[in-house]
């Protein structure tokens, strides 16, 4: 190994990675669909009136937030088969990081909720709306504006921790870049792409993400 | 073999796992501070070329992963002549990645200092330094403990990836006794409530009390 970067050898290795950026991008596509509905879940899960549950999933939330996601990921992939569950890297990967994310949407959910103004809350029992109506057709809708900046974060987070997957063979950027350093022994070439690609994807996304938070904020007249 | 007989025969490595573990939180901790500092001043600095360079660091640290900067400083660092051992290039990478998410805190923190104290220190003709210095950090500082404690603990968590370039901490420990041993849930399980007592029983609550004593020191407690 030296350090001259070689040209022909990046041509020859970027359509592999390209090819794999796509893996990347699915990873966190699916992963974020996961944490989008299952955060909404342990958001609301969090303000019935049982407190015993209530006392749970939000304990529950705390340990997934404060532990590694790199771990999370092997003990979903290692802990199935101790049980008999066999679960693709693909499956396990996925399960892993849109829990670890569903914990991270659901405490930006519950601050939307909970920004909601009190008389909201009041008109919808003044004129007798279900609990159902009153969250999906008043709480909610009013409620997701505030979250679309911190929803967007984690979007363009959970994008750059996708590379962990690569610990269990997953097949994404990662996982190429260290296939293809294992093989020819070059290291500088494909690690520094995918940095550039990490860039180039992750940049342009946060100043869409918040063109994007102007453009509702606007739309709602806010 | 039960929880119990699993603790008391591996409890040495975990331990000695755990250790490195608080040895890469401290040392990347530092680092981090000292580069959130450094890149959240110079991101206010009149200096364009400070404020570029500050720009640029965050950006490039802020927009890849810290998994891609961990391997690049570990493995094409020393093509350009610098060999880093592993555990040095763990917790610099670490500290490099949460510097550049601090600074942004830093940043922050400095410019919401209500407009008045600038202008008070300014009217009592501090130089810039020393108004910065006696006047607007030391309130900054009291804004920025409390996210500060989130991005400690996505410091802890990230620290979990210098196993990957074979740091023998608390994740490589646990990985180690799955290898030889197969007891994925006892060994993963056990790393993973070591990492939750680490971040919710000792970082939270010493966070928590550097907020109090902070707030008691500017006189709002």
């Amino acid at each position: 190994m030296s350090f001259d970067w070689k040209w022909d050898f990046t041509w020859e290795i970027l359509p592999r990675l390209l090819a794999a950026t796509v893996n990347t991008l699915i990873a966190a596509g699916a992963g974020y669909a996961i944490a989008v509905i299952l955060g909404l879940v342990l958001a609301l899960a969090q303000r019935t009136p049982r407190k015993a549950l209530t006392l749970i999933v939000r304990e529950f939330v705390e340990f997934i937030r404060s532990t590694p996601l790199v771990l999370q990921i092997f003990f979903v992939f290692y802990v199935g088969p101790q049980f008999g569950i066999r679960l693709s890297p693909w499956t396990s990967g996925m399960i892993a990081i849109g829990l670890h994310y569903s914990a991270y949407l659901s405490e930006v959910y519950r601050a939307g909720i909970d920004a909601v103004p009190r008389g909201q809350w009041e008109a919808c029992r003044a004129i007798n709306l279900s609990i159902r109506d009153t969250y999906f057709r008043i709480i909610i809708p009013q409620a997701l504006p505030p979250s679309i900046a911190g929803m967007g974060n984690y979007l363009v987070g959970i994008f750059k921790d996708t590379p962990m997957l690569s610990v269990i063979g997953v097949a994404e950027l990662m996982h190429a870049a260290n296939a293809i350093g294992a093989e020819n022994y070059r290291f500088l070439e494909p690690y520094t792409l995918v940095g550039l690609i990490f860039l180039a994807i992750s940049l342009p996304t946060a100043g869409l993400v918040r063109l994007f938070e102007g453009w509702v904020r606007r739309k709602l007249g806010l | 073999m039960s929880i119990w007989e699993f603790l008391q025969t591996y409890w040495p490595l975990l331990l000695k796992g755990t250790l490195i573990t608080c040895a890469q939180f401290l040392l990347a901790a530092a680092i981090a501070i000292a580069c959130a500092l450094v890149a959240g001043l110079g991101k206010l600095s009149g200096n364009w070329l400070i404020r570029g360079i500050a720009i640029i660091y965050i950006e490039i640290f802020r927009g890849t992963s810290l998994l891609v900067q961990l391997y690049w400083i570990f493995f094409v660092l020393p093509l350009f002549g610098l060999t880093l051992p592993s555990f040095i290039a763990g917790f610099l990478s670490v500290g490099l990645n949460v510097g550049s998410y601090g600074a942004e805190i830093v940043r922050g923190a400095i410019q919401s200092v209500p407009r008045g104290q600038w202008e008070a220190a300014y009217a009592i003709s501090m130089s810039p330094a020393r108004r910065m210095r006696r006047i607007i950090l030391p309130q900054a500082l009291a804004l920025m403990l409390p996210p500060w404690g989130n991005l400690l603990i996505e410091l802890l968590k990230g620290t979990a990836l210098v196993s990957l370039i074979s740091v023998a901490d608390l994740m490589f420990q646990a990985k180690q006794i799955n290898a030889s041993t197969f007891l994925s849930a006892q060994a993963f399980g056990t790393a993973l409530v070591i990492y939750y007592i680490l971040a919710r029983f000792l970082i939270t609550p010493f966070m928590r009390w550097l907020e109090r004593s902070m707030a008691r020191r500017l006189g709002r407690a």
